[in-house]
């Protein structure tokens, strides 16, 4: 059963993953046409929320939306009522009251969305990254991605191989853990597609208690850089105050970026994710930042039609040769 | 037997005694116990209630109450939050100083305990250790206790400078007043919403460790050492606080403590879902936590079980979890979570012994020349000459926790929809039965 709301990578478990990375599939081919636009979503209304600064997730959501042909709308949030003292909930009840199908909502409190989604009566809500809690279309396209990269070595198309590609796969995600709603939501993501997820970050960047997370935690990253298939490298969230958590960006670097001599430890298949904004010269080395093996660039390409696939299998359009009632 | 000057008779129920419990009727007479006798036949004219099935006991007082007024009036006034007590069975509640000014001034104690005056329940005040709470120059303990103020706190927030915690300990020592601490250091908690664990991980919302509570507790006994001073322990939530009072008390240091129902049912996983109605501070802990509480309940470690009452209008639980206030409603759940809780251990006595006597000691109410004092006589026993604080419980009967039909002026009960054993069914409030058949009757 598909879910209503997308809030957590939970909400879709394994097989709802494979099908949004199959949907994705199919949409990562209309955007390559010369009219990269279908009427798949004609006549509904998507609105972006955003209560935190976004530039890429924000455009990422608006061009897929408008590539199915839905209406965009998009609430500013610093010349909105919200200013005037407007609360969370009469802003998005004010917003449904409008006829909107679908809320994408980015917040810096963790479980924004869930509330959002326990007050709205009739619209699907897609959670764009909350406080540090969840980014489940990040962690999407992040598989999508990887999967991508894995089938063009094969010379195979991406949906041959299917989710079994990830049966077993080494994924290590580096950084600021305990601040990343991407690390979240890719932990979910990987480890229910059969990856096996590993944890490198200095003690006070990991999360308080790790009890439950399907996940083992590196004593050594550059050992722990030899044995794996990607590295999913995380910005250090100085905004957010992590900066105090380490004693300075030059040791953080040292002890934890993926410099040119670390980049050097991986093995010549493995694959750099980063979700951007990139701090080249904290997390990563501008050199390895502009290696062929890191992906970021695909990853942003990749965004818009994963997100694309989550708009079309919440709001139910018509897509010819895609199966609509999963 | 017929008793000539009886108001008022309470028929077929078990009175709670020290010793245990016994078959006996109530004869009341103006405001006093006249009579307990196996029957009583009532004069005419005499109010007859019926409490077949159930437990008489002395009225609860509750410790740890927010009125809210003043200044919050649209969450709770003393009048709706001294209908909820009792409506929970409480007929004397305890109202923290953490009101908008704080109680820290012989004025605003006056004026809370006026509006007291004609309330449900009797309404005693606490007052703050500092003024304004901040933590920074002692509040008038002096001249507060002259109104007969006997616990200090500045609850919502621990004193975290030591030296000063230090002086009001020694200046209150000379007062015989009690200070009430909430043990949290700011330090260690900064931040945090809710308990810092596996579900603070996992949901991503910043925690409030276990230690920033212990460590308070920790510092404070020793104060208690150092100064000889006594220290009550607000809304014990770990199990590490609880083994520290436990100690304590084993060497005889004169320290007292309470828990929250909320901390003897409810841990950290109902945050789950991000609903606010389960943000309070201390936040819920883990299912560990939750069994030393139990335990520290149970074998004397926590001296009572007080609610701490903390209504929040629906607007401003209506929002986001870090955004919300902390608190949660409970004076009307108080007595059938404990009895849920605590009677497959405890005897009857000794639950209304956490939720009667002792809190009642603790807070100086227990006065038997009580018209002198201003307030009745809280805490029982129920014996022949006592003032008629009562509360008539039901064990049979179940609670179902209905959020819209709470007395209080605020919604943020976290039971919604739940179910407890047990329910009261009267409240007698010096002679008068302000509470018949679970309805308030003014």
């Amino acid at each position: 059963m598909r879910p209503h709301h997308l809030l957590s990578i939970a909400d879709l478990g394994r097989d709802g993953i494979a099908e949004v990375l199959s949907v994705a599939e199919a949409f990562a081919e209309v955007e390559r046409r010369s009219m990269p636009k279908v009427p798949t979503l004609r006549g509904k209304v998507v609105a972006t929320l955003f209560f935190e600064e976004s530039t890429r997730t924000r455009l990422s959501f608006e061009t897929a939306a408008k590539r199915l042909s839905a209406d965009v709308l998009s609430l500013a949030v610093a010349s909105s009522s919200v200013k005037k003292g407007e609360s969370l909930r009469d802003t998005v009840e004010t917003v449904e009251a409008m006829g909107i199908d679908a809320l994408i909502i980015r917040h810096a409190s963790a479980g924004a969305p869930h509330r959002v989604a326990a007050w709205a009566t009739r619209a699907r809500v897609i959670n764009a990254g909350d406080g540090w809690h969840e980014h489940p279309t990040q962690a999407l396209l992040d598989c999508f991605t990887v999967r991508q990269v894995l089938a063009e070595r094969k010379g195979a198309a991406p949906e041959e191989l299917g989710v079994d590609c990830f049966e077993g796969l080494r994924v290590l995600i580096v950084g600021d853990i305990r601040h990343s709603r991407v690390a979240r939501s890719e932990v979910l993501a990987y480890s229910a597609l059969g990856a096996r997820v590993t944890l490198a970050a200095p003690g006070s960047l990991l999360p308080p208690s790790l009890e439950g997370w399907p996940v083992t935690v590196a004593s050594d990253f550059d050992a722990a850089l030899g044995d794996t298939d990607v590295v999913s490298l995380l910005r250090l969230q100085a905004e957010r105050g992590s900066g105090s958590f380490v004693p300075s960006l030059r040791e953080y670097t040292a002890g934890w970026g993926l410099t040119t001599r670390r980049v050097a430890l991986l093995g010549d298949e493995a694959i750099v994710t980063h979700p951007g904004p990139m701090v080249r010269g904290v997390e990563i080395a501008s050199e390895v930042a502009d290696l062929p093996r890191t992906v970021v660039t695909q990853q942003v390409t990749n965004g818009v039609a994963v997100r694309m696939a989550i708009l079309f299998l919440l709001l139910g359009g018509e897509w010819p040769g895609v199966h609509a009632d999963g | 037997m017929q008793m000539a000057d009886a108001s008022l008779v309470l028929r077929g129920g078990s009175v709670v005694t020290p010793d245990g419990v016994r078959r006996l009727d109530v004869a009341i007479g103006e405001d006093i116990v006249v009579a307990l006798e196996p029957t009583i036949h009532p004069p005419g004219g005499a109010v007859v209630l019926d409490a077949r099935g159930c437990l008489i006991g002395p009225g609860l007082v509750d410790l740890h109450t927010h009125l809210r007024q003043p200044g919050r009036e649209e969450a709770e006034t003393v009048e709706s939050g001294a209908r909820a007590a009792a409506l929970g069975g409480f007929t004397a509640v305890l109202a923290m100083p953490n009101t908008e000014p704080a109680i820290d001034s012989a004025g605003v104690a006056r004026d809370v305990l006026a509006l007291g005056r004609a309330a449900l329940a009797e309404v005693a005040v606490s007052g703050a250790i500092t003024v304004g709470r901040a933590g920074k120059a002692l509040a008038p303990l002096g001249e507060l206790a002259e109104l007969g103020v006997r616990i200090f706190t500045d609850d919502g927030s621990g004193v975290q400078d030591g030296a000063l915690m230090r002086r009001a300990l020694d200046y209150a020592k000379g007062l015989g007043v009690t200070l009430a601490q909430h043990c949290e250091d700011d330090n260690l908690s900064a931040g945090g919403a809710m308990h810092e664990g596996c579900w603070s991980s996992r949901l991503g919302l910043p925690g409030i460790p276990a230690v920033a509570e212990e460590s308070m507790v920790a510092r404070d006994i020793q104060l208690v050492r150092l100064t000889g001073a006594p220290v009550h322990f607000l809304h014990l939530s770990t199990a590490g606080s609880v083994q520290l009072v436990r100690l304590a008390k084993a060497e005889g240091l004169p320290v007292t403590a309470e828990a929250a129902p909320h901390h003897m049912v409810l841990t950290h996983a109902e945050v789950v879902g991000y609903d606010p109605v389960f943000k309070v501070n201390p936040p819920l802990r883990t299912e560990s936590d939750v069994a030393a509480v139990i335990a520290g309940l149970c074998d004397g470690t926590i001296d009572a079980v007080a609610t701490d009452h903390a209504p929040h209008a629906p607007e401003s639980k209506d929002v986001p979890f870090d955004e919300a206030p902390p608190g949660m409603l409970g004076l009307q759940t108080a007595l059938p979570i404990a009895w849920q809780v605590l009677s497959p251990t405890l005897a009857p006595e000794r639950i209304f012994a956490l939720m009667s006597s002792q809190p009642a000691a603790i807070a100086g109410l227990t006065l038997t020349d009580w018209r002198r004092a201003g307030h009745s006589a809280q805490g029982g026993p129920l014996e022949a000459g006592a003032t008629a604080n009562i509360c008539v419980f039901d064990p049979g009967a179940v609670t179902v926790v209905d959020a819209a039909r709470l007395a209080s002026r605020s919604r943020n009960t976290p039971y919604a929809g739940r179910s407890f054993s047990g329910a009261v069914r009267h409240t007698i409030l010096r002679g008068e039965p302000v509470v018949i058949d679970a309805v308030a009757q003014r």
